[in-house]
């Protein structure tokens, strides 16, 4: 195995979350700059104190990185762009927790942000990757909808889980939700109508599906230090895997990166698979989030079924996973989906979380995953965040 | 019989599937053009991958198009029941499927509604009403005409009103007779000259549905008027004209004979183009149906110039290339363009050519198979075949033979 080498003195913090609309008339650098703005505030800082931005979008669109330091006046010494959908939160906070632990910057910025208009679902579908023109958009243009429902149905018969299985994350999801003011999802969920809702593309329904919106999410990567002479409170990252096109041969998606380094993970972490006090996954689909569950150690995947029913993943369930409502619940803005789980799992862990706080938290999983280009997720990453 | 549509209801507009692609993959639009079933191979290791990678992935060698066996199995199936695009959105649900191809990679494909997962696929690569190649995979042994994706992609004659623009040529009664089989509710047949004797009238008008109309395509007025009556019926249109008139370059009647093919060949199709294109264009998703397709019947010398053809092949080479700006209007209302080069016919003004010829009923018979398949480049008979490969091959040494009077 690899030789591991912890990120030891590098912390995250200020989560923040620039509220999501589903609509927005505003640009992506516009949300980037609000999330800039929570940032600074939250650390009482100038924003040209940050010496590192780091920015996932997809829709920056014709500016990168780069370009925003115009926009927002800053001279950083670290830059990274990531249009890396999902996964963008993982890369992005390994990136930035190496830097600063090799001294490159002090602070780095990590914002993920995107605008969604009416027409950008669309729009984005059209040019998502040259596979996906070649050869899936034509194939009746369903999206990411029909490359999951075919993933879903592979799965789903090699691991015997069933809709209602699945149903429980999303139900849950929607409870935490119900705890978030900034969730776009404000209706409870019942298993029927989760059962009963419309197919969008079999085994995919309703309400396995995200809603796009804009908004940005947000955090700080530093030293201890930095973030004690600030007086800021701050969560460990104990743990980093990051893994692209992990089983090349593979005939479809039957698991994800994760399975290639979860052995790394939690060595690094030096703790048990799965002994955190919650998980945040990346649920564009709530069945990708139970193959995030097998794939991570905290089950096999002939034991799913058992798994999703014989848990409680609500904020005071036994297992609470997605404590904000998670993508399906408050939205997915874009790039900012991978970043979701990351700002939660601070807040959880600096105990900032308001009525969703899980009592005790100290330990968190967190996974990402992302850029369907063709037939399955090309990226996985999960990290392991404890409390200070 | 089909209904007559109600005047007062609006014509569906025609809209397209998506037509983006990268420049690699119209090499498959080529294959499919053609009907062949090819896909992208390593040219270092032989491993066949799909979508087309911009190197080899287990070699990062070359890729190259191989035709390779159209088979497979299927892996899972859904249906788009809420496209995003808006072509699919109003023929949804949409059914795909994900494939695991005989030749090693996977690929997501339009399947056919009686394909389960685990079943054995025969797959098709054809050109979908955007113009582009796509895959399309059915039950092998299965009947891939019963499945209204496939059909989609095709331009089936069955309940389509078709116009045969000249009932003189060797194969308008053979192709009448096989249209009408395949389920063509009328033909309309042009008749140049319509006051001199026409040998197959009995037998013309005696085929279902048929109708003989003056069409003089030297004649402005004669295509124009014949527009007006059924330009807005017609939803295959196969353009028969021609003028075969042997002959080389210093021939007495070269400059009469090349303008009068040109009248008629060239400048007849654009005459064509001018009165039938638009409406056909416009009604590319009118009905159920819909305008499908145009056909131009060209000779085989519209790529191959025989000096012995001096003027005729040069009429033909130039409807040929108007063809290409005709397929473009075409497709903005998914209405297909096949181009039919067959070799020398057996008529008697190729009286002297070397067998084998092509009889009326071969060349009625490909354009009916072109058109159920939905190709886009048809060749009949074997010498047409034949030279086209020689062409491809080695150009400069089939114009020699040509010149030394070996072909």
């Amino acid at each position: 195995m690899t030789q591991l080498r912890g990120y030891d003195g590098v912390v995250l913090a200020v989560p923040v979350t620039v509220p999501y609309v589903r609509h927005s008339t505003r640009p992506a650098q516009w949300w980037v700059g609000r999330a800039l703005a929570g940032l600074a505030k939250g650390a009482g800082l100038s924003h040209r104190d940050f010496d590192g931005l780091s920015v996932a979008s997809f829709s920056l669109a014709p500016d990168t990185t780069i370009g925003l330091t115009q926009h927002f006046g800053m001279s950083p010494r670290f830059l990274d762009f990531l249009p890396l959908g999902g996964v963008a939160g993982v890369v992005g906070l390994r990136r930035a927790a190496r830097a600063v632990q090799a001294g490159d910057a002090d602070v780095v910025a990590c914002i993920a942000a995107d605008t969604n208009t009416p027409q950008s679902f669309r729009q984005s579908l059209e040019q998502f990757s040259r596979f996906s023109q070649d050869a899936v958009y034509p194939y009746g243009s369903g999206g990411p909808n029909v490359s999951f429902a075919l993933i879903a149905q592979a799965f789903m018969a090699a691991t015997g889980l069933t809709r209602s299985d699945i149903a429980h994350l999303a139900i849950a999801q929607r409870a935490n939700a119900l705890r978030n003011p900034d969730a776009l999802m404000k209706k409870p969920l019942s298993m029927a109508d989760y059962m009963n809702a419309r197919a969008i593309a079999p085994p995919i329904h309703l309400f396995d599906c995200v809603m796009p919106c804009a908004g940005a999410e947000a955090f700080l990567v530093m030293r201890e230090a930095t973030a004690k002479a600030q007086g800021l409170p701050f969560v460990r990252l104990t743990a980093a895997i990051e893994r692209h096109n992990a089983y090349p041969s593979d005939p479809v998606m039957l698991r994800g990166g994760w399975a290639r380094d979860v052995g790394t993970l939690w060595a690094m972490a030096g703790v048990a698979p799965g002994a955190v006090d919650l998980v945040q996954t990346y649920d564009d689909y709530p069945f990708i989030s139970a193959m995030q569950f097998a794939d991570l150690g905290l089950c096999t995947p002939a034991g799913l079924p058992e798994f999703l029913r014989s848990h409680d993943f609500t904020v005071t369930g036994d297992l609470p996973h997605n404590t904000s409502g998670g993508q399906l619940s408050v939205g997915q803005a874009g790039c900012a989906g991978g970043h979701l789980g990351l700002v939660e799992a601070l807040r959880q862990l600096i105990g900032t979380a308001g009525d969703r706080q899980v009592t005790g938290a100290r330990r968190a999983l967190v996974s990402g995953f992302g850029m369907i280009a063709y037939d399955r997720g090309l990226g996985s990453g999960a990290v392991v965040l404890e409390a200070a | 019989m089909r209904k007559t549509k109600n005047p007062l209801s609006r014509t569906r507009q025609p809209l397209l599937p998506p037509a983006a692609r990268s420049t690699d993959a119209h090499l498959l639009t080529a294959a499919a053009a053609k009907g062949r079933f090819a896909l992208p191979c390593c040219t270092g290791c032989g491993r066949f991958a799909w979508p087309i990678p911009a190197v080899c992935p287990d070699c990062l060698s070359e890729m190259e198009l191989r035709d390779v066996a159209a088979d497979g199995h299927l892996i899972a199936a859904t249906t788009a029941e809420v496209p995003a695009d808006r072509y699919f959105r109003e023929r949804a649900p949409w059914r795909v499927g994900f494939v695991q191809l005989g030749c090693g990679p996977q690929a997501l494909v339009h399947l056919h509604p009686a394909a389960q997962p685990g079943d054995a696929l025969r797959l098709t690569l054809m050109l979908d009403r955007a113009g582009q190649a796509v895959l399309h995979a059915g039950p092998q042994g299965g009947d891939m005409t019963t499945d209204p994706q496939w059909q989609h992609m095709t331009a089936d004659p069955r309940g389509r009103q078709v116009l045969i623009t000249d009932a003189r040529h060797i194969a308008a009664l053979s192709l009448a007779e096989a249209l009408v089989k395949a389920g063509a509710v009328a033909i309309y047949a042009g008749v140049p000259e319509i006051w001199k004797p026409l040998p197959q009238r009995a037998a013309l008008v005696s085929v279902p549905g048929l109708s003989l109309h003056p069409l003089d395509l030297t004649s402005d007025r004669s295509v124009a008027d014949l527009a007006r009556d059924i330009g807005g019926k017609v939803e295959i249109l196969i353009n028969t004209a021609d003028l075969p008139r042997p002959g080389g370059l210093n021939g007495p009647a070269a400059q009469t004979d090349a303008r009068a093919a040109m009248e008629t060949v060239a400048f007849g199709l654009m005459r064509l183009a001018r009165s039938f294109g638009p409406p056909m264009a416009a009604r590319g998703a009118d009905g159920p149906l819909g305008a499908v397709a145009w056909v131009n019947v060209l000779s085989v010398f519209a790529r191959v110039h025989a000096p012995g053809l001096a003027g005729y092949a040069a009429a033909h080479a130039a409807a040929l290339a108007l063809s290409h700006a005709l397929r473009a209007e075409l497709a903005q209302g998914g209405v297909r363009l096949m181009t039919v080069l067959t070799g020398p016919t057996e008529d008697d003004w190729f009286q002297t050519f070397d067998l084998p010829k092509v009889t009326g009923k071969a060349l009625g018979d490909a354009v009916l198979g072109g058109l159920q398949r939905g190709l886009e480049e048809v060749t009949v008979g074997d010498m047409a075949r034949d030279l086209l490969q020689r062409l491809s091959e080695n150009p400069k040494a089939v114009e020699r033979a040509f010149a030394a009077g070996l072909m």
